[in-house]
């Protein structure tokens, strides 16, 4: 395969601890740290190391939002990847928007493979991947924990409620990742410098002549219900009677 | 009025408990009239188990050799084919309707509702977000279909007792051969599934080895529950992915889950919020599990668990 296409999303770090600004309008992301989106990162990293053992010439990352994901994209290219696509999109595109933004880039740039997160740890809606095979009419891969490439195939194992399913798929294709893929490289000082001269191309909405449709609409955030603490007991005898007490043991 | 089509989930032979959650969320749209759709190599005996679930007016079955496997982009076109005059298409938020769902969505142009955790109206409904550190009340489109998942550790399952009409339905599609299953690789227990069992014993990385969480199965075979993990006792081999419980694992309601040596990390707890009682056992009393614990424990569970099996 020629291009791998990787999609990054910019979502609050995982580290953060997410609070629900007090008026119920959205999530506090005021001086928060915003990252790569974990999942995405996972599958620049299969990208690049598909890259490193000859099977693919060009890594290209991409994503949709505001000029700040210029940053995450910035990240990607010193990781590896050998040009940047942000397409600048100021409210939500919605899941079947950024499917569609995809599928105008793989048209444009001719894309063999679209490595995608699972899900992104802001929305958790798990929805764009399966979106993009659906409209580019191509295989989907979902939740992959390990796989195979060969040639205009590859055998991925995926992982499903029932345990692991081994799915051979005909390229190109969609992939999305799960966490056991593989673990991501970390970014060093030179990379980044690097990285700083490396193509970064910046797209409007309005000129890539997408309609992303129309969106989910968010009327309102509230945090969720709490769970009471409850007691605590000194020891096993404590544990049971406790359980006993609640006719669970 | 809502006219509903709910997609089961289902292995060939058993309807999956997920459907009859789906169905209850369904249930508690106003007006709503469900219908069931089985996609099957061979449809009767799981469109039977369909047409038992209360609230539902007719199984749909779709009979075709494709359909054998759950493959998203085989069942898709066939459950757009179906679409037309429903207002819903529900999913269960398994990893089934997870892969499913969104592509049905892309083929009739719409967003997805993902994890449905509430209905407030017919096109407005509560979901968690952040790995359920904040729930976001959305709103669909009030002009088309709305595809959805549903969280189903937010439903209790409906009842059984009905006698649905079972009809064969046209679902004419064209249907690719880009992507086959080639094995499917499932650890054979004759414990409680995890997904539907009353009660959960669940390990974390604390366990320490493979050899260690027999502790955990040995305790489980006291209480006949099903077993859990944290993602760290995933990752570290101890046991397969099927067991993880969390934000990218399963999110389960037992009636009891008992976590032992699992610290507590947010991504774990949104997968057992919903738990009738939760009890922990951790050696760390600062570990974040003791502040959703109902009843804790702060132990070296090496000494605890040894325990707690002889008592009970």
């Amino acid at each position: 395969m020629e291009k791998i296409l990787v999609g990054l999303k910019r979502v609050v770090d995982y580290n953060v601890r997410v609070r629900v600004k007090s008026d119920g309008s959205g999530i506090e992301t005021d001086g928060v740290k915003m990252s790569i989106n974990p999942f995405d990162e996972i599958a620049l990293e299969e990208a690049l190391r598909i890259k490193e053992s000859g099977q693919a010439s060009e890594v290209i990352v991409i994503s949709v939002g505001t000029g700040d994901a210029q940053q995450q994209l910035r990240t990607g290219l010193a990781m590896g990847a050998d040009r940047a696509i942000l397409v600048e999109s100021e409210g939500s595109a919605g899941s079947l928007g950024i499917a569609r933004i995809l599928k105008s880039i793989i048209d444009r740039d001719g894309i063999d493979l679209v490595l995608l997160g699972k899900q992104a740890i802001d929305d958790d809606n798990s929805q764009t991947g399966q979106m993009l095979a659906a409209i580019w009419g191509r295989p989907q891969a979902t939740f992959a924990s390990q796989v195979e490439w060969d040639g205009d195939k590859a055998k991925v194992t995926r992982e499903v409620d029932a345990g692991l399913e081994i799915t051979e798929i005909d390229l190109p294709a969609v992939v999305t990742v799960d966490l056991r893929l593989n673990e991501p490289r970390y970014v060093k000082l030179p990379d980044i410098m690097k990285a700083k001269k490396k193509p970064l191309e910046t797209i409007a909405l309005a000129d890539l002549g997408v309609d992303p449709g129309p969106v989910i609409k968010e009327l309102s955030f509230e945090p969720p219900a709490e769970r009471e603490r409850g007691v605590m007991v000194d020891d096993v005898a404590g544990l049971v009677a406790a359980l006993k007490d609640k006719g669970l043991a | 009025m809502s006219k509903i089509l709910i997609i089961a989930e289902h292995d060939g032979s058993t309807l999956n408990s997920s459907t009859a959650k789906t169905v209850a969320c369904a249930a508690s749209i106003e007006g709503a009239e469900i219908d069931i759709a089985v996609l099957a190599a061979t449809a009767a005996p799981v469109a039977a188990q369909a047409a038992e679930l209360e609230f539902v007016a007719r199984v749909l079955t779709v009979e075709r050799a494709e359909n054998e496997q759950a493959i998203a982009a085989v069942l898709a076109p066939q459950i757009a084919a179906l679409a037309g005059g429903y207002s819903h298409i529900f999913g269960p938020s398994t990893t089934f309707g997870k892969d499913l769902m969104p592509h049905v969505a892309a083929l009739l142009n719409v967003n997805q509702v993902s994890d449905i955790m509430n209905v407030e109206s017919s096109h407005t409904f509560r979901r968690p977000i952040y790995a359920g550190s904040a729930v976001a009340t959305v709103e669909a489109p009030g002009d088309s279909v709305v595809v959805a998942t549903v969280r189903i550790a937010s439903y209790a399952a409906a009842n059984g007792g009905n006698s649905a009409a079972i009809e064969s339905a046209d679902a004419t599609a064209d249907v690719p051969s880009h992507t086959r299953v080639l094995e499917v690789q499932s650890g054979v227990s004759d414990r409680p599934d995890l997904q539907t069992a009353a009660k959960v014993v669940a390990g974390g990385r604390a366990l320490g080895s493979e050899e260690n969480f027999g502790l955990i199965y040995k305790l489980a075979d006291k209480l006949a529950a099903g077993v859990g993990a944290s993602r760290a006792a995933v990752d570290a081999g101890y046991v397969p992915n099927e067991m993880q419980v969390g934000q990218t694992g399963k999110i389960i309601a037992p009636d009891l889950y008992i976590a032992i040596g699992i610290s507590g990390a947010i991504q774990h707890i949104t997968g057992i919020k919903d738990a009738g009682t939760i009890v922990a056992i951790n050696k760390d009393e600062e570990a974040p599990i003791f502040e959703v614990a109902d009843i804790g424990l702060v132990s070296d569970l090496f000494k605890s668990l040894p325990e707690l099996i002889e008592a009970l």
